[in-house]
């Protein structure tokens, strides 16, 4: 048997957040030292992973399969395709900067004594490896139900990174800002455990279908999908329908689509900038791979059944969401509120069910991560020095920062797409991917593009240029931590923009497979053109 | 020699990236690494042209592969070079007038702390000017097009902490990318109906596609070039971007920017030769905006807004020319060239002018500066008599052709779009005429301070209102400033005839802009005549307005059209109250909704499914410990629920 590789990427963070989290409480550096090791060293497992992985070779590699609950059928299985290998990659990637950018974020608060047993930077940091741990699981997990533990698992260290660690920027009135926290927090899981235990009732009637037509029920997703494809496994029509809604609707409050979308900008808005990234780049992400992965693979007829509505829905989420981010006042919000829209472009190119579409938004998800990761990073190192979140307690930043300006601009030129960064690749992909088989849906998406102009550079104005604030005057540019944190991210961006065939080629394999799954080709061009 | 092309690229590129990246080490040397990486790339686009120049006319185009861009499915996006006539032809307009207003701008700038991050910005345009026109293929050139916008947006706002700028660098970017919109749209039409989007087998094969299809693309690749070339109804963005560094001005409207909606119909000439009523579209919108611009032009009193005007309508003139078709196409270009000289000179005669008189920008503070900058005066003056179009310089040549090609469109619309372009000749030789007096002849009205507007102040920036008013010293600029006008004067000369010799412009792009001879209804000669006729009454009526008079210090009220075209023929009134107030309630009223329904709704429905129904107010208690045991009572009904559904 060879050495399971995805099982290490997965228990690495989580070891890792155990000794995090038993670091003693005097030793807080320490533990920040060992967390950033810790995900560092995920990142090189990742890598190995991403090199291991054959791109013409099978559709799921590197898998590991054992028995768990032998009498319902659950198994501990992993596996990656492309999609998953460029998703465990974009998290390991992530991580590091997630860690060096809340490097002081858990520090005790001035002028309070520490008490000795409480251990805040400890367990800040523990939460983040744990996240990180159960999130690459969910991307590897090939069993329905190993899936769902982990996509559920996560949402209780999320709770306490939101609830626990809350933005200080806003923190005029501690009490008051330790209940909009607490208010985010539990928000973010009553939304996320609602979704869940729906998925849990269709995850419950998956294993009967398959109990009662297979003989033996499973949990196996490779299984399910052989099965239904040579006709041992026929659905009724009204089931798959049903556990179809049972699993979106969980993936679609995780990713998340409107109208499912509000609990996101109170949760990103309240926690700190790092941890938003966590929700928005990562574990959101789970959501949207979800969808491609199981709602696809296992109920293909009753995705194309709602293939109308979701692509509505996506539509109104990328119109909507930018809409909405144009009237935000405050910072961290708007970026939320854009990010709804950017998951609206995912959602669309997985159910325009074409490989630009899918390919796409395979690589939006990876390229939305860093792109968000950017610009809510340097966003929240413009307001841990001024103490705000409110766009209108800026201006003129540029004339006393000018690189905080110019990478805050590069993470926002990201955010609306423009060529020559990594963005633009995947949205124009969803885009041409979503015109070839919903000419109209594919027209209305376009305009997101003008108003995410208008969204990114409306922020930008209004904070970084004009005369200079009195309160802004003393900014100090950014420090080496943080170039540390930007500088990679941006080098990436650009990278993945001018050159993004490493990814693709990864990721194209893996849509031909899931597009089989769903019997669709893509559509022919109408005059056969001369090459 | 296909290797070079993609270095034409690389080395502004190059330069920007240094430049950016460098940081204060740099700021001694910067503007010099800038201007020798925009110089390089000039002479690596002559040696190429040399190159070009030794094939047959048929065997000139060059092409290179670099990599595989987006490679999915059927979707296969090159960086892929292609380099024919046309492309050479913007090549050396935008290295060499691009060299030229670098080194101008050495002059300019020098005085400018961030003068380093200015020549980067430069850099960034030349190189994202240059992709756009050396792409083979409609979405790298995307790329290049949405980097020009990204370059103008540094550039015009250069000044950030002025809120004017930021605001005109916003504003510009924004609705261009609502022409990016029409790119955007007609490339996944291309891909949807061809399969590809590189220009050969697209348009070698748009006749085999139904002509719906050619219009609607044809139409979407109008709405990129509105959005670019500053055509109506998306012109309201290149007067504010007057708010740049003049230098930048100069860039804009000459060399980069505004050509490239030209560019983009003349390069997809077969698309629009296959959808007649696009071309039908692409006419009216050059004829309507070659009178706009020049109506706005003849109200401005600010000089370089006066210029922007200009610009407009003179663009005007190279798109109703490319939506002739093969009649028009090749003079398109030769106007853009001739253009590319004559306003690159002007806009720098422009910055020289206000160099020497502290950045004064309003004609009515001009006067008389003929006698303090001679060089100025005469190199401004050569590009005044190129643009009306005075027989024997270069915009006579062009112009002129423009002319009779509408003339030759044939039957009413000839006629009409003739006669539009004639009158926009008249006009044209007005304002120019206008602007001329105002800063070179007449009283010196300068030397007294200004007096503040009695009733209805002017809606250009006022000159210096506040207390002491310090008179300004004309004076004649350095000599990297004068330089480069005189090199452009010589263009505005000489260009047109060299080009008209044996129509030696028209048969050099012939291989790749199909042409033909367009026959006007009337004979060439009376058409001349008609734009000579029109020239000199424009001329004779600024002269009587301007010249004869002397020119009030403060503007008068004017009439309700000149008040109009102060204010751009309205034109920021109607997108201010047709697309952003109700943008703005549109917005504040989604704010709200998200809050109040949207959010009450999701979390009713949450309650109700979690079996709390009927205690829903509870939800803002916080005991998140009830609510998940709810929850969990909810779903194992659904569970139940579920498998209940199965045995049925």
């Amino acid at each position: 048997m060879s050495f399971p590789l995805l099982t290490a990427v997965a228990a690495l963070p989580a070891i890792g957040a155990v000794a995090t989290a038993a670091v003693p409480a005097a030793r807080r550096t320490a533990a920040k030292w060992l967390a950033l090791a810790v995900s560092l060293a995920t990142l090189v497992l990742a890598a190995v992973v991403a090199f291991r992985f054959d791109p013409g070779g099978d559709r799921y590699q590197l898998t590991e399969s054992h028995a768990w609950i032998a009498d319902f059928g659950v198994r501990y299985e992993l596996g990656v395709d492309g999609i998953g290998v460029a998703l465990i990659a974009l998290t390991a990637l992530l991580v590091p900067f997630v860690v060096l950018a809340g490097w002081h974020d858990a520090d005790p608060l001035e002028g309070r004594t520490p008490d000795r047993r409480w251990r805040p930077t400890q367990g800040f940091f523990a939460l983040i490896l744990a996240v990180e741990a159960m999130v690459i699981i969910s991307f590897a997990a090939t069993d329905v139900f190993l899936f769902y533990v982990f996509f559920e698992a996560m949402l209780i260290p999320m709770y306490f990174l939101i609830g626990g660690f809350g933005d200080r920027a806003g923190a005029r009135d501690e009490d008051e800002a330790a209940k909009q926290r607490s208010y985010a927090a539990v928000k973010f899981l009553l939304y996320n455990l609602a979704g869940g235990l729906i998925m849990l009732a269709a995850v419950i009637g998956l294993y009967a279908v398959t109990a009662d037509q297979l003989g033996e029920g499973t949990f196996s997703l490779q299984a399910i999908v052989e099965a239904r494809q040579s006709g041992e496994l026929a659905m009724a029509q009204n089931t798959e329908r049903l556990l179809f809604l049972g699993f979106f609707l969980a993936f679609a409050v995780k990713a998340p689509l409107w109208p499912l979308h509000t609990w996101l900008p109170n949760a990103m808005g309240e926690s700190t900038a790092p941890v938003a990234v966590l929700i928005t780049a990562v574990v959101d992400k789970v959501g949207t791979f979800a969808m491609l992965r199981f709602c696809l693979g296992l109920f293909p007829e009753a995705s194309a059944w709602a293939t109308p509505v979701v692509l509505v829905l996506a539509l109104v989420s990328i119109i909507y969401g930018a809409l909405l981010a144009i009237g935000q006042r405050d910072i961290k919000r708007l970026i939320a509120y854009a990010s709804i829209s950017h998951f609206g472009f995912i959602i669309l190119g997985i159910f325009a069910m074409t490989s630009q579409g899918q390919g796409g938004a395979t690589l939006y998800m990876v390229n939305h991560g860093i792109s968000t990761a950017a610009l809510m990073l340097v966003a929240g190192f413009l307001i841990s020095r001024r103490g705000s979140r409110l766009i209108a307690d800026y201006g003129g930043v540029q004339k006393v920062a000018p690189v905080l300006a110019g990478t805050f601009l590069i993470g926002g030129l990201a955010t609306l797409s423009l060529p020559g960064l990594a963005p633009f690749v995947s949205e124009f992909l969803v885009l041409v991917g979503t015109f070839t088989r919903y000419p109209a849906a594919g027209i209305v998406a376009t305009f997101g593009i003008v108003l995410a102009a208008l969204y990114v550079l409306v922020l930008y104005q209004r904070t970084m240029t004009g005369p200079v604030r009195p309160e802004v005057e003393r900014m100090p540019d950014l420090r080496k931590r943080e170039l540390a944190v930007v500088a990679p991210l941006i080098v990436l961006l650009v990278f993945l923009g001018v050159f993004p065939k490493p990814l693709t080629d990864i990721v194209n394999p893996a849509v031909e497979h899931t597009l089989s799954d769903v019997q669709k080709t893509d559509p022919d061009p109408e005059v056969e053109a001369a090459k | 020699m296909e290797t070079l092309i993609g270095l034409l690229v690389a080395a502004p590129l190059l330069g920007a990236a240094v430049l950016l990246c460098g940081g204060r080490r740099l700021d001694r040397t910067g503007h010099w690494i800038g201007t020798a990486l925009a110089a390089a790339s000039f002479v690596l686009g002559a040696v190429l042209f040399a190159d070009m120049l030794g094939r047959e006319a048929e065997d000139r185009t060059l092409s290179q592969h670099v990599f595989s861009w987006i490679p999915v499915g059927g979707f296969q996006a090159d960086v892929a070079f292609r380099l024919d006539q046309l492309s050479m032809t913007f090549v050396l307009l935008i290295t060499g007038v691009g060299t030229l207003i670098h080194v101008y701008s050495i002059g300019y700038m020098e005085h400018d702390e961030r003068r380093r991050r200015f020549f980067g910005y430069l850099n960034l345009f030349l190189a994202a000017m240059l992709l756009l026109v050396l792409a083979d293929n409609y979405l790298l050139l995307y790329a290049g097009w949405e980097g020009v916008g990204l370059a103008s947006y540094l550039l015009i706002g250069f000044w950030q902490h002025k809120p004017s700028a930021a605001t005109a660098a916003k504003k510009a970017f924004i609705v261009n990318r609502v022409g990016d919109i029409g790119l955007s749209i007609a490339i996944m039409i291309m891909f949807t109906t061809f399969g590809t989007f590189a220009f050969s087998p697209v348009l070698e094969s748009v006749g085999e596609t139904s002509e719906g299809t050619a219009t609607a693309i044809g139409l979407m690749l109008l709405l990129a070039a509105c959005g670019k070339s500053a055509q109506v109804p998306l012109q309201s963005w290149l007067g504010d971007a007057m708010e740049g560094p003049t230098p930048v001005s100069a860039l804009i409207h000459a060399a980069t920017m505004v050509t490239a909606g030209v560019y983009l119909i003349v390069r997809s000439g077969a698309i629009f030769d296959a959808a007649p009523a696009a071309q039908t579209a692409v006419v009216t919108v050059g004829a309507v905006t070659l009178l706009f611009g020049a109506i706005v032009g003849c109200a401005k009193d600010d000089i370089k807004k006066a210029l922007a005007g200009s610009t407009m309508s003179q663009i005007g003139y190279m798109v109703l020319a490319a939506g002739l078709g093969p009649i028009g196409y090749a003079f398109a270009i030769m106007h853009l060239v001739t253009h590319g000289f004559f306003k690159a000179g002007l806009f720098l005669g422009a910055g020289s002018v206000m160099h020497g008189m502290n950045d004064e920008v309003d004609m009515r503070r001009y006067g008389g500066l003929r006698k303090y900058m001679p060089i100025t005066f005469a190199t401004f003056g050569l590009g005044y008599l190129a643009i009306i179009g005075f027989p024997g310089l270069s915009g006579f040549f062009s112009k002129d052709k423009i002319i009779e090609a509408a003339f030759a469109k044939g039957g009413t619309e000839g006629w009409i779009l003739g006669g539009a372009a004639l009158l926009g000749a008249a006009i044209t030789a007005f304002y120019m005429t206008r602007v001329m007096l105002m800063t070179f002849f007449g009283e010196e009205r300068w030397r007294n301070a200004p007096t503040p507007s009695p009733k209805e102040p002017s809606v250009e920036p006022a000159a210096e209102t506040r207390g002491e008013y310090e008179v300004p010293h004309p004076h004649e600029s350095p000599r990297s400033m004068t330089i480069p006008m005189i090199v452009l004067a010589f263009g505005s000369v000489f260009a047109g005839g060299l080009f008209s010799w044996g129509e030696a412009f028209v048969h050099w792009l012939e291989p790749v802009v199909p042409f033909e001879h367009g026959h006007p209804p009337v004979s060439a000669l009376t058409v001349t005549s008609a734009t000579v006729v029109a020239l000199l009454i424009g001329v004779g009526a600024a002269w009587l307005q301007y010249g004869r008079k002397p020119v009030p210090a403060v503007a008068p009220r004017g009439s309700l059209l000149t008040r109009a075209a102060r204010r751009d023929l309205l034109q920021d009134d109607f997108n201010h109250v047709v697309l952003v107030k109700p943008g703005e309630y549109l917005t504040r009223g989604l704010v709200y909704l998200d809050h109040k329904v949207v959010d009450g709704a999701v979390n009713g429905t949450a309650a109700a499914v979690g079996g709390l129904s009927g205690r829903s107010r509870r939800i803002q208690n916080g005991y998140a410990r009830s609510y998940a045991v709810s929850m969990f009572g909810g779903a194992a009904i659904l569970v139940a629920a579920t498998l209940l559904m199965r045995a049925v």
